[in-house]
Parts: C-alpha cells; sequence; structure tokens
C-alpha cells in the first residue's frame, strides 16, 4: 500500500462516515452542472437552430448583375482635366445574365476553398387561376446541390423537391400561393411568363420559408424549365452562389472575385451582419450563468471543507503526531474535494443529459421552421467533456484554501489544548 | 544505571512563549531503556519540554539530539520521518480516528512509514493489541469501546514502528486507578521485557515514585 493508496483509504472512509454532509456538497456540484449542461446544451442548441435559419439558407458570397450606370463617361476620358456637365445619365442597356456565368462557375468549382457553387435564375411569372393571374417568382434552381449546400429540402413541407429534376415539368410551390388557389401536391398549375406563353406544371412539392411575403411570391423549378418559360439559353443565369468552407474568408473571396471576374458579388458579412453579433452576446450569456452557478457550488464545497477542518482539528493532529506530513494531511482534504466533484459531476451530467433528452422530447411548433418539431437541443460532447473538468476545477480550488489550513495547523496546539 | 548510552539529549534549551520565558536553559540526557518521569507543578514547563523532545514543537533555542543525531534545524518534513521510526507518543487523551477500525487505527502510522508490507503491518498491529489484552476489539469502530481500552489502543499505537522511545504526556491523566495501574504495568513490561525507553509527564506520584528516575521541574529548570 503505498502513500497514495494510503492517504485515498483514509480520504474515503472520512467522506462514507459522514453521507449525509458528502451528499450535500456533491448535490451542490450536481446542480451546477446538470444546470450548466442544460442551459450550454439548450441555448447552443436554439443558437444553432436561429444560425441555421439565416446563415445556412445563405450563401457565402453571391455573384449578381446590378442593373447601374454606367462608372464613367466616354467624356472624362478624353478630357480628363476638364470639367464637364453631363446630365440625365441613364443605366447601361443591359440584362440581369451573368456575363460568361458557366466559365466562372467552372473557374469557382475547381478553387480548393470552395465548398459548393449553385446557380440560379429567376423568371417573373403569374400563377394562372381561371381569369385571376397572380403575380410570382420562379427560381430555377439544381436542388441537389441546393440541398446539399443549403439544406433546401427542410423547406418542403409536402411532397419531395428531388422530384423536379426526372420531371421537367414540375414545380415546387410557395405554400401561400397553394393556399390561395387550394392547391395541394400533385394538381396542375398553369404558369404564364410576361409575354403570355402558358406552361402547365405539376405540383410536386410545397415550399415554406416561414416568411409569409416569400411563400405568397416564390416558387422553384429546375434551371432548364425556368430557361425554357423566360426563353434564354442554356448559358442564360441570373445569380450564382457560392458556400466555401471557411466562411470568415467570405470578405477576401468576394474581393477577389470581383477583381478577377469583374462582376458584382456581396458576401455573408454585409448581408447579415448585426446576426452575427447576437449569437455572440447570447453564447456570453450562457457562459457568465453557468460558470456564476458553478462558482456558487464551489463555494458550497469550501464551506463544508472548511467546516470539516474544525471538525477534524484532532484528527488532523493526531496524524500528524504519528508521521504523517503536512502535504499528506492537505492532499486528504484535497482527494476530498476532487471526489466529491468528481461524484456530483458525474451525476450532474446524467441529470443535465436526461433533463436536456426531455426537452428535446418537448413539442415546438413554429410556422417559421416546418422541419422543427420539438425544441432544439445540442448533445455535442464537449459540453460534457468541459463540465466535468470545470467541476474538478472548481472543486480543486474549494479544497485547496481548507487544505492550506489543514497543512498548517500545529499538532502540538491542538493536543496541548486539551 | 546498566548502559550509560544517552538515548536523548538536550544542551541549553531556552523556549519563550511571547515574552514568557517557559524553559530556562535545559540540558539533560535520557539512557536507552530508562524509565523516567518528569514532574511539577502546572506551568513549570513539563509539558512544553516533552514536546521540544519530541521534535513536534521545533521552536525553541539551544540543541537536540536523539540517537546521537542533532535533530534540531531539520525540515519538518524530516522530523515527521524521524517521529514515525524513533518515537511513539501516548496522550492524555486517547487522539483515535473515531471513524476507523481499532486496527486500522493501530496499523496507519506503520502504513505511512511503509517499511513493511500490509501483512507484516497487520500481523504487527494485531500482535500488539494482543499485548495490551484488547485483540477481540481489533475490527471495532474506534467509538465504540471504553476509555480505559482506547488508551490501551492509543499505546499499540505507540508501539506499532517499534520505536525506540515512549513519550507520554498525562497517560493516565483521564483513567480511574485501576485502568491508570494498567497502563502502568504495561509501561513497566514493556520497558523491562524490551528494553524500551519511557519519558512520562505526569502529575499522578504514586506513578512517578514506581519509575526509575523522576525529573523534577519548577519554574522552567529541572530541580532535580
Amino acid at each position: 500500500m503505498n502513500n497514495y493508496q494510503l492517504l485515498f483509504k483514509i480520504t474515503k472512509i472520512q467522506l462514507l462516515s459522514r453521507k449525509k454532509q458528502t451528499g450535500v456538497a456533491a448535490l451542490g456540484v450536481t446542480f451546477g452542472i446538470g444546470t450548466f449542461i442544460i442551459m450550454m446544451g439548450f441555448m447552443s442548441g436554439l443558437n444553432d437552430l436561429l444560425d441555421g435559419l439565416i446563415l445556412n439558407k445563405t450563401p457565402h458570397v453571391h455573384i449578381f448583375n446590378e442593373i447601374a450606370p454606367s462608372s464613367f463617361q466616354p467624356l472624362e476620358k478624353k478630357f480628363p482635366n476638364e470639367v464637364h456637365f453631363i446630365t440625365s445619365i441613364k443605366p447601361k442597356t443591359s440584362t440581369e445574365k451573368i456575363t460568361n456565368a458557366l466559365p466562372i462557375i467552372q473557374e469557382l468549382k475547381k478553387d480548393t476553398r470552395v465548398k459548393g457553387v449553385t446557380s440560379q435564375l429567376s423568371a417573373k411569372i403569374f400563377y394562372a387561376s381561371g381569369s385571376i393571374n397572380l403575380n410570382g417568382i420562379a427560381t430555377g434552381i439544381n436542388v441537389h446541390e441546393e440541398d446539399r449546400l443549403y439544406n433546401f429540402s427542410n423547406y418542403i413541407v409536402e411532397g419531395n423537391a428531388k422530384a423536379i429534376y426526372k420531371n421537367n415539368k414540375g414545380i415546387l410551390l410557395g405554400a401561400g400561393i397553394a393556399k390561395k388557389l387550394s392547391l395541394k401536391v400533385g394538381d396542375k398549375i398553369q404558369i404564364k411568363n410576361p409575354q403570355g406563353a402558358i406552361f402547365p406544371l405539376t405540383i410536386l412539392g410545397i415550399y415554406q420559408s416561414g416568411l409569409a411575403e416569400i411563400d405568397n411570391m416564390q416558387s422553384y423549378i429546375s434551371n432548364e424549365l425556368a430557361q425554357r418559360i423566360m426563353g434564354v439559353s442554356k448559358s442564360y443565369i441570373t445569380d450564382i452562389n457560392i458556400k466555401l468552407k471557411d466562411v470568415s474568408k467570405a470578405v477576401q473571396f468576394k474581393k477577389e472575385i470581383e477583381r478577377r471576374f469583374k462582376v458584382n458579388a456581396v458576401d455573408i458579412n454585409e448581408a447579415n451582419a448585426q446576426f452575427d453579433t447576437g449569437s455572440s452576446i447570447r453564447n456570453l450569456i450562457t457562459y457568465a450563468v453557468s460558470v456564476t452557478l458553478l462558482v456558487v457550488a464551489g463555494f458550497g464545497i469550501y464551506n463544508i471543507l472548511n467546516m470539516l477542518i474544525y471538525e477534524k482539528m484532532d484528527d488532523i493532529a493526531i496524524l500528524k503526531a504519528t508521521g504523517f506530513s503536512g502535504n499528506d494531511v492537505a492532499l486528504i482534504f484535497i482527494f476530498q474535494a476532487l471526489l466529491i466533484g468528481l461524484i456530483g459531476g458525474i451525476i450532474g451530467l446524467l441529470f443535465g443529459l436526461s433533463i436536456s433528452y426531455l426537452i428535446s422530447l418537448t413539442p415546438f411548433n413554429t410556422e417559421a421552421l416546418p422541419t422543427v418539431k420539438t425544441y432544439p437541443v445540442n448533445f455535442s460532447p464537449i459540453y460534457y467533456v468541459g463540465g466535468l473538468i470545470f467541476a474538478l476545477v472548481a472543486t480543486f480550488l474549494a479544497g485547496y484554501l481548507p487544505s492550506r489550513k489543514a497543512k498548517r495547523i500545529d499538532p502540538v496546539e491542538i493536543i496541548r489544548g486539551k | 544505571m546498566i548502559k550509560k548510552e544517552p538515548l536523548l539529549e538536550t544542551k541549553g534549551i531556552n523556549k519563550y512563549f511571547d515574552q514568557f520565558h517557559v524553559l530556562k536553559d535545559i540540558s539533560f540526557s535520557l539512557n536507552k531503556g530508562e524509565f523516567a518521569s518528569i514532574i511539577g507543578k502546572s506551568g513549570c514547563g513539563k509539558s512544553t519540554l516533552l514536546y521540544i523532545l519530541s521534535t513536534m514543537d521545533c521552536d525553541y533555542e539551544g540543541k537536540l539530539w536523539l540517537n546521537n543525531e542533532l535533530v534540531t534545524g531539520k525540515s519538518s518534513l524530516e522530523l515527521s520521518a524521524i517521529r514515525s521510526e524513533h518515537i511513539g507518543f501516548v496522550f492524555q487523551f486517547h487522539y483515535l480516528l473515531a471513524e476507523f477500525t481499532i486496527l486500522d487505527n493501530v496499523m496507519f502510522p506503520a502504513l505511512k512509514l511503509a517499511k513493511k508490507s500490509k501483512e507484516e503491518i497487520e500481523h504487527d498491529a494485531m500482535n500488539k493489541l494482543k499485548l495490551l489484552g484488547i485483540e477481540e476489539q481489533a475490527l471495532k469502530k474506534a467509538s465504540q469501546i471504553s476509555g480505559g481500552q482506547k488508551q490501551r489502543v492509543a499505546i499499540a499505537r505507540a508501539l506499532i514502528n517499534e520505536p525506540k522511545i515512549i513519550m507520554g504526556d498525562e497517560p493516565t491523566g483521564n483513567l480511574d486507578s485501576k485502568n491508570s495501574d494498567n497502563v502502568f504495568r504495561i509501561f513497566q513490561e514493556l520497558n523491562e521485557l524490551q528494553d524500551l525507553s519511557l519519558l512520562v509527564v505526569t502529575h499522578d506520584m504514586d506513578f512517578a515514585n514506581k519509575t526509575d528516575r523522576i525529573i523534577e521541574m519548577g519554574d522552567g529548570r529541572i530541580i532535580s
């Protein structure tokens, strides 16, 4: 039996002979860690959900063709040092089409920083129902890529998104339009282009973004169908969306693209600046509350161990008188604190896990998130590992201060005091 | 005295509590195999001297030799080791660890010293308990036995590391005369049979008169 085993034996028996005190101390840790797990799991689950709601839907870099007046006039070039007055400048006559879209996409796909590239083109259309024509937009997409990069399927509440591939006469209809026109999956709908040509399409799915304005206008069709409706060639693309492997590179990547391809682009930070701030503040609050809980639990342990030292003064004195060193006695108290932290921490993890699980089963229905049926909870192991480490660190500190006191106790003073 | 080899020796020990001069220039020696008692009025410094001799109190002036080795000035860790190997203690109060069994209480100092295997130590501890006639109580908790028995357990604990000297601070102070006699008899047997040195601080004149040598203290000095 080595020294540590001996000290551990003393630790164990001392803890077991005061089950109630030990239990109360461990319970403090249990609640601290349990709440930490619940808070972290729930809050980060919600954060991920909100991130997913906006950020995952948003491309990291979006390339489009901006309609704008020419940035310089030929006159300025001819007479650079003269004062000139040009009035009534109009935008250049051009289409929304991105010039050389297909070669650009080819190039982007080769870039190692890029996770994926999707192309879109939006066609202005009318949803025709008898004599009524409803304004709308049909966006041509590549469903497989959209699904891989932006979880497109999550927003298809009925039917199957993939089906529009097999059938070039299918449409994923916005939920608001479907409701207005009393249509359901499998029904036929007629689409008119601005020129008046009619395209009869089959409804293959219902799309719901959660935003009524969008759901009342927006439908999705395949790229080819959109080009056919608009009567344009296969190279006609109005939007290119890029998803990067690392979001933080978006700003730099956008600048690079603008320089290289002479196109307009916007990055995710410009598009969603306010959103990031919200996320980080929510995280900060979560951490602050959890750490406070653990610190409170730590003080509980500190108190109990401190009391224990006064109670066990005689034992400490006699251990020292019979050959145990101050460090040995201090170790006994640190062992006790760590053991309380370990037991309380593990029970706390189980407690947190089970409550988190119950929360994840609680129904949570919201229009905005058609695929979410219960509260989101993040069960990432990192919180569990972190919680346990924090429990041990907090209890170690809570045991360390009293143990120093025990180390300094002078046995002669105690023994002579009787 | 058959042997004249000193076990414990001091030279010019002075001790102060704040301004108060408790021990004044104490020089004395205790030989191997000697059974001595220290007597004197309350507050004359006899317990203070004992704790200095025991190496537990190292806040003093002067020099202390144990077994011809100067122990003054050693670190508290070294002193811990010296104490557990050479000195056994019996106090007025038994100071057993209440939550542990009698056997554990006796074994701890030896387990800490770690010179023998756990089995050997357990065997030794049972022998000591047998010597003191309390082996049947070995597995009881320390809180479950009588006061006289507790003091005997404390003696067994003091003996477990085969010390060269037993120091007692009023070891019979809390016991009735029957148990006191018992403790004295045990000490005497240990002294005679195992050639153990004993140094006992006591108020009990009957006890002191039966020892080989009486050291009388008064006002911080050794009178005789």
